[in-house]
């Protein structure tokens, strides 16, 4: 498709449009000109958040919420919010994703949304006959000062048979979807759990990774013969197959019966690099402290060195050594390692993204000698940057770049002075990689310029040795494709 | 057994079994997992492909992420509005107000982008913690010597329809403050059309072969220019109409430029809008080249629509979009490909629209207003469509129940406007409908237990979707063999 008056269209992407030179021709310009930098900006605004890095806390409530079975995530707010969060989350996943809310109106702004609420829930239940309803706040709920726990414990008081109302408190003026992902795990727990006898199972908390992950590490559990309720799970309910009927809530999820037995369990693991230090208050230390639950912090299985890690850790709670397979799938990965490792080594990185997916894959990347030269999230966090050095232990680049809070402006101008040769980021990443035509590797969350964002794996011996043929071959694809001979034999 | 909510059931009309109005244009039910979005989203919508001007949301990160080049909307210059600014509001500035940020952000972002306008949008909480933006914009456009225009979108203020008049009272600052000396006798504006995948540069090129000039797209491939001298222009044509007739009004009021509803999605209704813009000059010349041009584009369109027409023929659709004057023309253009509306729904149509609707659709069809996933999905099983035209939202409903589904908002990457367009909407609907994934889908496997013979799916040669020539059936007749030639 062409504009009228040009021959050609190339698309100029987002931030190629250049400070400080106004637009040539403003009514139907030639494309693609007059927008070379011919002098360097002034200075870059730091003030305004250009094109973020991170998404609103009540998103990750909406996760999590999602992963548990038959629960339907509420947020408390005006109807845009719902309706974005769906359409983001349905981008990523193409998955049904309802998401219910009390529609504010002007109204209910100056005098309080109890009764959207209250006849929203009632509809919520009468529509989808829930279990639970997860009510998360928006920044307009809380700004107000809406008073959710107290309206729902009344509502469910009036209400006795009806679902479990569930209240978290996410602000987006406070912290990221990661921040509400893990406040209403904690707050799913506090909720649910209750004194229970010790029983061997094990509790796994995996953080916001895939369904696909999700999958793979219950997998992995029950390979050791470890009974395991893992929070959130929404491996079929953000992944689910084609329905032979119609589903008011997609099947699967963490039931709530296990949720309220995590008091009894054996151990807590609880998955993370940003998640270990004293700070994070997680539902891992609730369990601790409240439940005496020993909690095992752990980093995400990604890479070798973290999948050995949790492999030992599952080995200690099961007293029992690594099944053969997952020895064997091991033993594949370390001698794929071996026939690609020439083909990597010293390659430079960028990776952004969600804090403890960056730092997993930091550390794979060790492993592999690719060297990270640009690490990057938008979720500010202490944790983020020592932790980054830490996993560097072969590879870390002289002018490695850490970046904590930061957005994709930001990221982008630190990219152009790194020159990585690989962009590792969620389809947020493309752009950039774009402009600096160099290879996107897609991991994490948003994946909306593919399909198949729900089922990429990135933990376990598996998820490494797939991202390693990943890396290898998208290495090997540019480098055939760029040779003037064509090998076909590489 | 599906209910629909109670509070709901006058939202929801079968034609022939009542002749009361439909009730509409209220506000959702809380709980009801409405479709539509908030005044803030319909704001960014109408004023987003401005690509010249800065757009600053001014609130909590979550507004302005969930936007960030989420639409298809192109320009053809510079790419400015394809950015999600944001002030990014923390706690400590929504306890001690946000106008300290604003006008920083403002400021540097300006200084750096060089934009010709900037739009600052307010955010629910912005409407809450009472910042006076309208005083931030005043200050910065003193300082920075370019027009700075709060938009008024709040998301509580209501749904995308209040968003829109919102974006339209900030659009209209600028018009009227242009030269309009060098604009000739027949100049139209063509308000409503976002050049989605390049929809406007098509239309345009239509009426320019006609010799009317097209004074500003409003606002797809927008700049701010255009809009300063817009009121130069002789007619206004509406297409989205929901989101622009405030507008048009406002051009109508204060320069008597009249408007017309019109519409370029179909064959039919693109023809009837450039034959309208013809009628309106009075030119003999640009009546003639313009029957050339229908007659042209219609001739070379038609033989392929005709070989779909004769594999869909029957075919049963639902659809579930924004805004009604959509709806009509999807209704219209179905018609043409010999499919039947058993589902015509909006998420924002006024009693004039329903009653339009239900006038062009056959008897039986549910016309329904604001809906919502759990009745769409009845709706799918009640009336068991071929395919379903709607936004992302509704996309993965349809799957799931085995539908087809074509995407008729703003994040398709197809023009479907023109006469190119519906050949291309022929072509989508056509391998949405006649894909062979949907006997494998297990509500319609289970359906198809216990027929005789298997009944192979038609893949034709079809551009996107190539089936090779493998498995193609020999039961149908001629129709099967479309080439496209594209």
């Amino acid at each position: 498709m062409n504009p009228p008056t040009t021959a050609t269209l190339s698309i100029p992407i987002a931030w190629q449009f250049q400070p400080g030179v106004p637009d040539a021709q403003p009514a139907l310009g030639v494309a693609g000109e007059g927008r070379i930098a011919s002098e360097a900006p002034i200075h870059e605004p730091r003030a305004a958040t250009r094109n973020a890095c991170k998404v609103c806390a009540p998103l990750g409530a909406c996760v999590v919420f999602s992963g548990i079975e038959n629960c339907v995530p509420f947020l408390h707010g005006s109807q845009g919010c719902a309706t974005y969060i769906r359409r983001y989350l349905i981008s990523h996943f193409r998955e049904p994703v309802d998401i219910a809310s009390s529609s504010f109106s002007e109204e209910d702004t100056v005098f309080g949304g109890a009764r959207n609420l209250r006849l929203g829930l009632a509809n919520v239940a009468g529509q989808y006959t829930p279990q639970a309803i997860g009510v998360a706040t928006t920044c307009l709920a809380e700004t107000i000062g809406e008073d959710v726990p107290r309206i729902l414990a009344e509502h469910g008081a009036a209400n006795s048979g009806g679902p479990e109302l569930v209240p978290v408190s996410t602000p987006a003026y406070a912290g990221t979807h990661v921040d509400g992902f893990h406040r209403t795990v904690r707050r799913v727990v506090e909720h649910f759990a209750t004194p229970t006898p010790p029983h061997a199972g094990i509790n796994l908390l995996p953080g916001f990774v895939s369904p696909e992950d999700l999958r793979h590490l219950k997998e992995l559990v029950a390979a050791f013969g470890l009974p395991c309720t893992l929070l959130p799970d929404y491996s079929d309910t953000l992944d689910g197959a084609s329905w032979p009927e119609y589903q008011r809530v997609q099947p699967g999820g963490t039931p709530t019966r296990a949720i309220r037995r995590m008091s009894g369990a054996r151990a807590t693991l609880e998955l993370g690099h940003t998640l270990l230090g004293s700070g994070a208050d997680t539902a891992g230390r609730w369990l601790h402290q409240t439940h005496q639950v020993p909690r095992m912090p752990l980093a995400l299985p990604i890479g070798l060195r973290e999948t050995d890690a949790f492999m030992a850790a599952l080995g200690e709670l099961a007293e029992s050594g690594c099944p053969d397979d997952i020895q064997r799938e091991r033993g594949r990965l370390v001698d794929a390692m071996v026939d690609g490792h020439k083909y990597v080594f010293g390659k430079r990185a960028a990776l952004f993204g969600d804090p403890d997916l960056v730092i997993g894959l930091c550390s794979f990347l060790d492993e592999i000698g690719v060297r990270p030269v640009l690490c990057a999230s938008g979720t500010r966090q202490a944790a983020f940057e020592p932790a980054i050095r830490e996993v560097l232990d072969h590879s870390e680049a002289d002018d490695l770049q850490i970046l904590t809070g930061a957005d994709h402006a930001r990221i982008s101008e630190v990219a152009r002075e790194v020159r990585p040769d690989l962009i590792f980021s969620s389809s947020k990443g493309y752009p950039l990689a774009r402009e600096l035509e160099v290879p996107l590797i897609r991991v994490g969350f948003p994946v909306h310029d593919r399909i198949g964002g729900q089922r990429l794996l990135h933990v376990g011996y598996r998820g490494a040795q797939r991202f390693f043929d990943l890396i290898v071959n998208t290495i090997l694809e540019r480098r055939q494709d760029r040779s003037e001979t064509g090998y076909s034999y590489l | 057994m599906i209910n629909v909510l109670e509070q709901r059931r006058a939202q929801i009309h079968r034609k022939g079994e009542s002749t009361a109005p439909l009730v509409c244009d209220r506000k959702s039910v809380a709980g009801s997992v409405t479709q539509r979005a908030c005044a803030f989203c319909g704001s960014r919508v109408v004023l987003y492909p401005i690509a010249d001007a800065l757009h600053v949301v001014h609130g909590p990160i979550g507004c302005a992420a969930y936007n960030w080049d989420i639409r298809g909307a192109l320009s053809s210059g510079p790419q400015l509005h394809r950015n999600s600014f944001s002030t990014d509001l923390q706690e400590l500035e929504v306890i001690y107000g946000g106008e300290k940020k604003l006008k920083q952000s403002l400021g540097e972002l300006i200084d750096h982008y060089r934009p010709k306008a900037a739009f600052v949008y307010s955010t629910c909480i912005v409407g809450v913690i009472g910042d006076d933006v309208e005083a931030v914009c005043r200050q910065v456009s003193r300082e920075k010597g370019i027009d700075v225009i709060p938009v008024a979108s709040e998301g509580f203020r209501g749904t995308k329809k209040t968003g829109y008049q919102a974006a339209c009272e900030a659009a209209y600052k600028l018009v009227g403050t242009g030269d309009t000396s060098s604009i000739g006798p027949c100049g139209i504006n063509i308000l409503g059309d976002f050049n989605i995948a390049g929809e406007s540069w098509l239309i345009r090129r239509y009426f320019e072969e006609a010799g009317i000039e097209v004074v500003a797209t409003i606002t797809g491939d927008g700049r701010v220019d255009d809009l300063r001298r817009c009121h130069g222009a002789k007619l206004n044509l509406v297409q989205c109409s929901g989101s622009m007739t405030h507008l048009a009004k406002l051009l109508e009021r204060d320069h008597a430029i009249p408007m017309r509803r019109v519409s370029f999605f179909g064959i039919e209704d693109t023809a009837a809008a450039l034959y309208e813009a013809a009628k309106f000059f009075d030119d003999p010349g640009v009546l003639e080249r313009t029957q050339v041009l229908v007659n042209r584009e219609v001739g070379r369109v038609y033989p392929e629509l005709k070989r779909y027409r004769a594999i869909l023929e029957g075919k049963k659709a639902a659809l579930y979009v924004g805004g009604a004057f959509k709806a009509f023309s999807l209704v219209k253009a179905l018609k043409l490909l010999g499919m039947k509306t058993v589902l015509a729904g909006t998420q924002t149509g006024s009693p004039e629209d329903y009653a339009l609707l239900r006038e062009i659709c056959d008897d039986g069809t549910v016309i329904v207003d604001d809906s919502n996933p759990v009745e769409l999905a009845k709706f799918i099983l009640e009336l068991d469509p071929d395919l379903f035209i709607g936004g992302v939202k509704e996309r993965p409903i349809a799957y799931k129940l085995g539908v087809g589904f074509c995407d008729h908002n703003h994040e398709r990457k197809i023009p479907l406007a023109g006469f190119e367009g519906m050949l291309h909407f022929a072509r989508e609907v056509h391998a949405s409908v006649m894909s062979p994934v949907w006997q494998f889908v297990p509500r319609r496997a289970a359906r198809a237990v216990g027929q005789p013979t298997r009944t192979p799916p038609t893949p034709v040669n079809h551009p996107a979707h190539a089936p090779g020539d493998g498995g193609r059936p020999a039961s149908i007749d001629g129709a099967l063999h479309v080439n496209s030639e594209d």
